[in-house]
């Protein structure tokens, strides 16, 4: 099998159908209340067809393609919604066990782990970036999440490549894509012109191949190939943002700067940048009794560093000022992530800012800094 | 020998009811509670009345007359915890508007002979009266953090009741922001979650029934909220809502008179 094939779009359905046989849930977008989520998905007429989306700080639109276009058939000209993979990886609430009372003591029961063969169908670049960093933190260090574990071992990925950017997407400044450069099964290039709607289809595993071969394909001729690198490129020009190469370093030598206390007084401490973000993996425990006190559980779930009992010990918060919480935040994703895990914590998605009801920009916050040394340097203060 | 039950009263001041109401929305696990706790005192289920002292005293409703402010002392004298519950008893309830004008006024437009009615100029939180041991916020109050609150006080644990705001409710619901996609006014940003994301899940932004948030920034809100439309006397009344009196609100409303 040649490594770069050519699939019409109508084959997309027998991709669909060949997980479903192998037990797979196919998981792709889906739309949803003006916007695209991540949801089961049956058919090639479940993807949000002829939509493409306006995304800046605070605000998402989703729509429609021009009705005479040949974007009208598109089934991924739109970039990420506010939900990513995560929610289904690594769900925003999970008991972790059970614990029930007996004579002298108490028995645990370990909660149901059963992981779900998940296909994921339209997984972005930036989306993959993600998935190794959570990989990273859930499974490849000393304390491995178990569950997360058997659930990604389980997942099949099926990647695609953007063709357009959002306008709020940086992946290219983080080279984390708009191309697709591993970690899927299979990987997606929509081709549309008058030759008609097509995939390039690249194979990144055995389990890939075997699926390709339950499809009708041929082999991809260099100049589609040649088409579909054009088209990622067109979505490196059309990036809506980029972030310094050097952010890390930045705010490393800035960790006392004016624009802390600026942006606090523009953050809402909300916490909806790191729930939408792909790579923020901060979870609290809750324990909950039986009214009886007979049985008990413990769950876990999302927390966000914006929380002020986040960092609660005893006597109180220590992030109490929100200048404090959100330098914590973007030194975590930009600067001390590279320590930590060999990697940035941003991959460029965006959705902090789109989804950030005033619209913080992680980019500007970060070149506002630098453009303030600058000035210092220049003598202009 | 079965051990004791520990005794529960259920008090009203100036309320609608409604979050008494909680309680015996509990349709399912109202005979567990039952069985959990003597329900010593709660007109609105029972007229039998047991006598105090009570274990866990619940107080629904503010403080707007003098004969409350003195009966709200009482019942703390006999209870050894006292847990407010709703948005009156924690902030005052929709009924604090009245402090924002004069009492005479307001009762001679509204009563044929103000001369029979017996009010305090302001309707304030418990808080404002007596030590409460735990304010449970909601306008109503949501019964599974009742639920929640009553499981933890029973079993000497600290209840589950997040102080984070609206937003992480709606995001770990998978609820879409009303605010980013259709550009509709919401306070869910500067308010506390626990209603169970009721209004976004209906396509509206949130009124803040559950109050502000551990720290509100209600000042960057309203720049969003006066980009995408609202005018100072929107802005002021939007404040002005079932929490207007909680500190942070009331402030709030203040800075677009």
């Amino acid at each position: 099998m040649p490594n770069t094939l050519l699939i019409s779009s109508d084959q997309l359905q027998t991709l669909i159908d060949g997980l479903r046989t192998q037990g797979y849930e196919t998981m792709g977008p889906r739309l949803e209340r003006g916007t695209i989520v991540y949801g089961p998905i049956t058919s090639g007429s479940d993807l949000p067809a002829g939509f493409r989306d306006e995304q800046e700080g605070g605000h998402y639109r989703l729509v429609p393609s021009d009705p005479s276009g040949l974007e009208a058939e598109s089934f991924f000209r739109y970039v990420v919604g506010p939900y990513s993979w995560k929610r289904l990886l690594f769900p925003p609430r999970q008991r972790l066990w059970r614990a029930r009372r007996s004579d002298g003591g108490f028995a645990l029961e370990p909660a149901e782990t059963r992981p779900h063969p998940y296909a994921f169908i339209g997984v972005r670049a930036c989306e993959l970036a993600a998935l190794a960093v959570q990989d990273r933190v859930f499974s490849q260090g000393d304390f491995a999440d178990s569950g997360y574990r058997s659930q990604r071992e389980q997942t099949f990925l099926i990647a695609v490549n953007c063709t357009r950017a959002g306008g709020t997407c940086f992946c290219a400044s983080m080279h984390t894509g708009p191309r697709a450069r591993g970690g899927f099964d299979l990987c997606l290039t929509e081709l549309l012109d008058e030759s008609g709607h097509r995939f390039l289809v690249e194979v990144g595993s055995e389990p890939g191949r075997k699926l390709m071969e339950q499809v009708s394909y041929r082999r991809a001729r260099p100049d589609e190939i040649e088409q579909g690198r054009q088209a990622v490129e067109d979505a490196v020009g059309s990036m809506g943002r980029q972030m310094r190469s050097d952010a890390g370093d930045i705010l490393r030598r800035n960790q006392e700067h004016p624009r802390w206390v600026d942006v606090a007084n523009r953050c809402l401490s909300c916490a909806n940048c790191t729930m939408v973000c792909p790579t923020c993996f901060c979870s609290t425990v809750e324990d909950v009794t039986s009214l009886d006190g007979a049985e008990s559980e413990r769950r876990r779930q999302w927390d966000s560093c914006f929380n002020l009992e986040f960092s609660y010990v005893h006597g109180g918060p220590v992030r109490r000022e929100a200048a404090a919480r959100y330098r914590q935040w973007i030194t975590h994703k930009l600067t001390y992530w590279h320590e930590q895990f060999g990697t940035s914590g941003c991959t460029g998605c965006g959705r902090c800012i789109t989804w950030c009801p005033v619209g913080i920009d992680i980019t500007a916050e970060v070149a506002a800094i630098r453009d303030s040394e600058r000035a210092v340097l220049e003598g202009e203060v | 020998m079965a051990p004791k039950r520990p005794k529960l009263a259920v008090w009203k001041f100036s309320s609608c009811d409604g979050c008494q109401l909680s309680l015996l929305d509990c349709e399912d696990e109202l005979l567990a509670v039952a069985d959990s706790v003597e329900i010593a005192y709660f007109l609105e289920a029972s007229r039998a009345e047991i006598a105090g002292p009570y274990d866990i005293s619940l107080v629904e409703g503010s403080i707007t007359t003098p004969h409350e402010a003195e009966r709200i002392r009482r019942v703390r004298a006999q209870s050894r915890l006292l847990i407010t519950i709703g948005a009156c008893a924690t902030t005052g309830g929709i009924q604090a508007l009245k402090n924002l004008r004069p009492l005479e006024e307001l009762v001679g437009s509204v009563y044929a002979h103000p001369d029979y009615i017996k009010s305090l100029a302001t309707s304030t939180p418990v808080l404002d009266h007596v030590r409460v041991d735990f304010e449970l916020h909601g306008c109503p109050i949501n019964k599974h953090q009742l639920l929640e609150v009553l499981n933890a006080t029973l079993n000497g644990r600290k209840p589950n009741v997040p102080a984070y705001s609206q937003c992480v409710e709606c995001k770990l619901a998978g609820t879409i922001c009303v605010m980013v996609t259709e550009g509709k006014p919401c306070l869910g940003p500067v308010t506390q979650a626990g209603c169970g994301n009721v209004c976004p899940a209906c396509d509206r932004g949130c009124f803040a029934c559950f109050g502000p948030v551990e720290a509100p920034n209600t000042t960057a809100l309203s720049v969003r909220l006066k980009t995408l439309g609202m005018d100072e006397r929107s802005l002021q009344h939007y404040y002005r809502l079932f929490t207007n009196n909680a500190p942070a609100f009331r402030e709030a409303s203040k800075d677009h008179e």
